[in-house]
């Protein structure tokens, strides 16, 4: 199976269709088939990771709306194409996450209270890549963190681990990344020098249609699509509410990556249903009619149908969104709970080795809390 | 010859050796080949060392610091990339982030700023994101400086804009053995290292030790001892300063010269040491002089020397106006004269 680089980039890969029935076309053949094969218990997980991740995001949600974080930044509506690209994954491949990844981190291993303390301002960063499943921490300069694949790609594959046939051991770099992110000059060099090097990372766009108020036809007056060929990136249109063109579509890539073969590209064609982030309000720039459009392509329920139409019962579905509440209490819980972090992690971080300015700041700060009972800031 | 002239006998012929480290522990080497050796040294002893940048594969790069290493570290240690700098520094930070080490070189100062997001809000900020165990050692080599003729954004000192960025260290030698050694301490440095090579002083030759020769980089250097005056300065400045004070010296009076060597951070104590003994301080600096490394040292030492200072710490810059044509850079670039009139405002006051 492999993508076609030369099909119109309007042919869309969807293997479920809204209603969640399973659709067959010529154009999809290959995809289905791959997509029937997925066993029960991976469809059931998949579709588990997509209602815990909706659940944490709405937790997530009220607690900015009450003022326990500083942001959010919302997945609702992106839930298939995260999770379907994220199970494609081997242990050993690398995951390189914007900021919207809910589904991604947390199915790695990411902690859901490692995500908040970000957006709580407890921390830069969050988690040790190394702990959690090989996923580097947030980037927030769009488009940024692509080329840091690329380059980490190229590493894998320095390193011997592409192409080797030993599934244990070849791996990939999958990075993440919006339509907006697709003007990026660091994205368009991360094309040229993954395909140079034949970097083994999978590109996986998800395409939500707005960069905050700006909608994607600013980005780009063709489909995102067809950008990295022109590279000599093959690439391929998914429907990205659709978690089994996700995950089928993101076999591929990562099995062409692992391979050998170089570079990969995926676009999700997806919808943001929340706001970019809690500071934005999209009622200024966008329609009901489209947002109650994109509501009803909901990957949720879409999947939700699939899986009663193999027999999966509603208790079974019910159990999920069971964990979902006790997910979103116990993260109400553990936030109201947290104290601010040690004021040694201003300092203590920003070098590897000693630095006599940082040394010299850190402990003129001591002294003056010293100075104050209490601290300056009690 | 001129130093344009240096310049193209330098790259117009090829040099006996490149790639190496010399035999001779003790050889008289260019600044340029010293680097050379020292980057050869430093991927001898660490094979996750890679290079990095345009042109410097079989060309050697366009100032031949890479000369010959290519040839014998192979085409994946030695790389030739796209012709795009923030591609370039974002694919150093992955390789690094994987366990390389990267050793980038940046063709010219002036070519420096379109991967400048990458360095400044990626590279510099990303340990700081990360855990303790985890570290960016990337190397960025950057030709800098004025005095080769050249046409715009080929001569330009932009040190003040990395020495501004929390989590870069910057550094600049002035000699062929601080290149050698200093190279290879960046390279060794688990931290990101811009380091700036005073392109004007390439083709001097200096003794360098290859065994001894190691001065910690981040340690300022007394380059002449003097009683009257300081004299401070980094990369090509130093050689000027010396001149400066050998003609003062001629005129009856008695210059110190001290030579930054590290300008992120800097290494006060030395240069404090010599401010108190001497009462004066002079700066010079290529680079235009407004919110710069000279500002930095004029008001730390102001701060930390104040009641020992005979007269207000003295800046000597490059204009602040954008690196003018070639036929006036003597003007713009501070030469022994202008240090010397500078030296006399505060022998004045």
């Amino acid at each position: 199976m492999s993508f076609r680089a030369a099909a119109p980039a309007t042919t869309t890969i969807r293997l479920l269709d809204t209603e969640g029935r399973f659709v067959e076309t010529d154009e999809n053949a290959e995809f289905a088939a791959a997509a029937r094969a997925i066993p029960d218990e991976t469809l059931l997980a998949m579709h588990r990771r997509m209602v815990l991740t909706r659940r944490f995001d709405h937790a997530g949600h009220n607690l900015q709306r009450t003022g326990q974080l500083g942001l959010w930044v919302p997945s609702h509506g992106q839930e298939a194409a995260q999770t379907g690209s994220v199970f494609a994954l081997r242990a050993q491949d690398h995951v390189f996450p914007s900021y919207r990844e809910h589904a991604v981190t947390m199915h790695r291993g990411v902690e859901p209270m490692e995500i908040i303390a970000m957006y709580r301002g407890q921390t830069h960063g969050g988690w040790d890549p190394d702990e959690r499943g090989n996923t580097h921490i947030s980037t927030l300069v769009i488009g940024s963190q692509t080329l840091h694949a690329t380059g980490y790609a190229l590493g894998q594959k320095l390193d011997g681990d592409v192409g080797t046939g030993d599934p244990d051991r070849d791996a990939c770099s999958i990075v993440y990344f919006g339509d907006g992110a697709t003007s990026q000059g660091d994205v368009n060099e991360a094309y040229v020098f993954s395909a140079s090097t034949k970097a083994p990372v999978v590109f996986f766009l998800q395409n939500n249609h707005w960069a905050i108020s700006v909608p994607v036809a600013v980005q780009s007056p063709t489909p995102l699509v067809d950008r990295p060929r022109g590279f000599g990136i093959p690439s391929v249109l998914i429907d990205g509410n659709d978690v089994l063109a996700s995950y089928t579509a993101s076999v591929v890539a990562t099995d062409h990556a692992r391979s050998g073969k170089g570079p990969a590209f995926i676009e999700a064609d997806t919808y943001r249903i929340g706001a970019h982030t809690s500071s934005d309000d999209p009622s200024r720039y966008r329609g009901d009619d489209e947002l109650d459009e994109w509501v009803r392509r909901d990957p949720i329920t879409r999947s939700a149908a699939y899986l009663r139409s193999k027999g999966v019962t509603d208790e079974q579905l019910a159990a999920f969104d069971e964990e979902g509440e006790d997910i979103a209490a116990d993260v109400r819980r553990r936030t109201v709970a947290l104290t601010a972090p040690s004021v040694d992690v201003m300092f203590d971080n920003v070098y590897r080795e000693p630095h006599p300015l940082i040394a010299e700041q850190k402990a003129w700060l001591e002294r003056y809390e010293a100075g104050y009972e209490g601290g300056a800031h009690a | 010859m001129s130093t344009t002239e240096q310049l193209f006998d330098y790259t117009l012929r090829s040099h006996p050796g490149a790639g190496e480290v010399p035999s001779d522990p003790t050889p008289t080497l260019p600044m340029a080949k010293a680097l050379n050796a020292g980057l050869a040294a430093a991927m001898q002893a660490d094979d996750k060392v890679l290079l990095m940048g345009e042109d410097i594969g079989q060309l050697g790069g366009v100032f031949r610091i890479t000369e010959g290493l290519q040839d014998r570290f192979g085409p994946e240690r030695v790389r030739d990339t796209p012709l795009a700098e923030a591609g370039i520094i974002g694919t150093a930070i992955g390789l690094a982030l994987r366990g390389y080490r990267p050793v980038v070189e940046i063709q010219f100062d002036g070519f420096v700023w379109p991967g400048f997001d990458q360095i400044t809000s990626q590279l510099a900020k990303m340990a700081n994101r990360l855990p303790a165990h985890m570290s960016l050692p990337v190397v960025i080599r950057i030709p800098y400086g004025g005095h080769i003729g050249a046409v715009e954004h080929h001569q330009e000192s932009p040190e003040a804009y990395f020495a501004h960025t929390p989590g870069l260290r910057v550094v600049s030698p002035s000699t062929p053995n601080d290149a050698y050694w200093m190279i290879q301490e960046a390279i060794a440095s688990k931290d990101p290292v811009v380091f700036l090579e005073p392109k004007s002083r390439y083709w001097p030759k200096g003794q360098v030790d290859l065994v001894d020769g190691h001065v910690p980089m981040h340690t300022t250097r007394v380059a002449r001892t003097g009683t009257e005056v300081t004299l401070v300065g980094h990369g090509a400045m130093v050689a000027t300063l010396m001149q400066a004070a050998e003609l003062a010296e001629s005129e009856g009076t008695s210059c110190e010269v001290i030579d930054l060597r590290s300008i992120s951070p800097i290494d006060w104590e030395p240069l404090l040491a010599s401010v108190r003994k001497t009462g004066r301080l002079v700066i010079a600096q290529e680079a235009s002089g407004f919110v710069s490394v000279g500002s930095e040292i004029a008001a730390t030492v102001a701060e930390k020397a104040f009641y020992t200072m005979q007269a207000p710490p003295l800046r000597v810059s490059g204009f602040d106006i954008p690196f003018p044509v070639s036929k006036l850079e003597h003007l713009h670039l501070p030469d022994a004269d202008r240090v010397l009139e500078a030296v006399d405002r505060a022998l004045a006051y």
